[in-house]
């Protein structure tokens, strides 16, 4: 019983805070429901007994939200609403169709659920953790190290964008004042 | 958040036998009550600690040696006028703090807190019911405590955002710069540990060092250990990482808005931080509990001395500046900390 009240309480919680993030004009708010709807996801994963995956969602998406929200703070003003540029109609048409397909096929899906078979049951006695391991590091290995080699990719990426001048001061070097100033100049 | 506990609590209760709902519903209400309290005593000893160290007598004058200046500031806390600034996010100012205080708790839901005992039969309704040590033994114990840790800071970020003030805004930049700098060195820290071990249960954790001092993680692990109370003060916004709140820099940073008991659960919510950390260091790398005889008092003695190690270094060392932080963290410590994972794994290995 407990568990089917905690179902519906995350569903309902986690699809009011998702519309909230959808809607919401005020960037705040709309972060906020991000946050909050992804942490509300882990418990899912915790009511279906995927303990492990319940704390990779909480920690993962905790520090990727976070990411978001120092972007969020340096482009926006947190505590006024935002004015959004009208997007054409037939681009919306074509968006709110296609999420209503997708819609349709994720409430039809259950009706084929008896095709659907769990390849890797839990173990008794054996933790979640260890489950997912050896699942990662034998039938999935490749697609788990062609994922650990494209976050080096990503990783070299960033450090050569964002090391451009880094040897460089900013508030000492007057080179580097001057260079500000260009910058602003062609703005 | 606080249904998220209850719900994810009787989760976890059904798969045990002997635990039953209301023995995890007493330790629950004893989590709040004690560590709420202890908070509250925490400022008491942080104020004497301190005041000791700078040679001077702290608090005085309310009560025996400034005993009651606790009960006086709970006082203050409780009646203080509680005001929201005017250009203030209202919804978001008001909910920062209770994330803060609940997901603190929330983590403590998780480790073992004080001895299990049976209620004894004379006591009416609840007379036999046996409260565990840890309300929610998960068997990922450790990453869900410091998932919700995490989790936790989102507090300071909202409540400097939403606050519409300069030194709040700096506040939570603050949050967010601190956050994604000691995450990966807490991470790694721990996972040399978790190696050894091999598994992520704190009860594991405890039996694997039973035997007495010379089978603690610590002698293994000297390097995971500094590591990690290194980035254990960074999580608890414990000087010299506490950036968040520096009042010579930024007033008080996230918290410069809140008054009475917001400001309160900010602090509370701090010193449950603390605690679970302590709580954390001393399981994971100095032995944990035995249950027999005393035993129980050796962990409480081993948090005590945690609690006290970080109000020494308070009174000792100065602040960091949040780029100096920054660099800490991912040039020094996470190197050191990707080092000793692989030296660990290859000893292991041989």
């Amino acid at each position: 019983m407990y568990e089917t009240i905690a179902f519906y309480l995350f569903s309902v919680l986690t699809i009011g805070l998702f519309l909230v993030t959808v809607l919401s004009k005020n960037v705040l708010y709309a972060m906020t429901a991000l946050a909050a709807g992804m942490v509300l996801i882990s418990g899912f994963f915790f009511i279906l007994g995927a303990d492990f995956l319940g704390v990779v969602q909480l920690i993962v998406y905790v520090g990727a939200v976070m990411a978001l929200y120092s972007f969020a703070m340096m482009f926006f003003d947190a505590t006024r609403d935002i004015k959004e540029k009208n997007t054409p109609a037939a681009l919306v048409f074509l968006l709110g169709g296609l999420s209503a397909l997708v819609l349709v096929l994720m409430f039809a899906a259950p009706i084929h659920s008896e095709a659907i078979q769990a390849f890797y049951p839990v173990h008794e006695g054996v933790g979640n953790a260890q489950d997912v391991g050896i699942v990662l590091f034998t039938k999935y290995l490749v697609p788990f190290e062609v994922a650990a080699v494209m976050l080096l990719v990503a990783m070299i990426a960033g450090i050569i964008l964002a090391g451009k001048k880094m040897d460089k001061s900013l508030t000492e070097d007057l080179n580097a004042d001057d260079e500000i100033m260009k910058q602003k100049d062609t703005k | 958040m606080e249904t998220v506990t209850y719900t994810q609590v009787e989760t976890f209760v059904n798969n045990l036998p002997e635990v039953t709902a209301a023995g995890v519903w007493i330790k629950a209400i004893i989590i709040l009550a004690i560590i709420s309290a202890v908070a509250g005593f925490g400022t008491y000893l942080e104020r004497k600690v301190l005041a000791f160290m700078q040679r001077r007598l702290g608090p005085m004058h309310v009560g025996p040696y400034g005993l009651l200046q606790i009960i006086a500031d709970g006082i203050k806390l409780f009646t203080k006028e509680d005001i929201v600034p005017q250009n203030a996010n209202r919804l978001i100012f008001m909910l920062a703090p209770v994330i803060t205080a609940a997901t603190a708790f929330i983590a403590l839901a998780a480790v073992p807190v004080f001895p299990d005992f049976t209620v004894p039969e004379w006591i009416p309704v609840l007379g036999g019911t046996f409260v565990p040590s840890i309300a929610a033994d998960l068997n990922i114990g450790i990453l869900f405590v410091l998932g919700t840790m995490a989790a936790g800071l989102y507090g300071p970020l909202l409540a400097g955002m939403a606050q519409a003030n300069k030194w709040g805004i700096i506040g939570a930049a603050r949050t967010a710069i601190q956050f994604l700098s000691y995450e990966v060195v807490t991470g790694l820290s721990i996972l040399a540990p978790i190696m050894l071990v091999g598994s992520l249960s704190f009860v594991d954790f405890n039996n694997a060092q039973a035997g007495g001092i010379e089978n603690w993680i610590v002698w293994k692990q000297p390097v995971a250990f500094i590591l990690f109370l290194i980035a254990g003060f960074a999580e608890t916004n414990r000087t010299p990482f506490d950036l968040l709140e520096h009042e010579a820099e930024v007033v008080s940073g996230y918290a410069t808005e809140y008054s009475g008991m917001r400001w309160g659960m900010f602090f509370i919510g701090e010193y449950a931080n603390m605690i679970t950390i302590s709580i954390i260091a001393a399981i994971v790398f100095l032995g944990g509990y035995s249950e027999e005889g005393i035993g129980w008092l050796t962990i409480i003695l081993k948090v005590g001395f945690f609690f006290f190690l970080m109000l020494w270094v308070r009174a000792s060392w100065p602040h960091v500046r949040p780029d100096q932080l920054m660099w800490l963290c991912w040039k020094v410590l996470m190197p050191i900390a990707v080092i000793n994972v692989v030296i660990t794994g290859i000893v292991m290995m041989v």
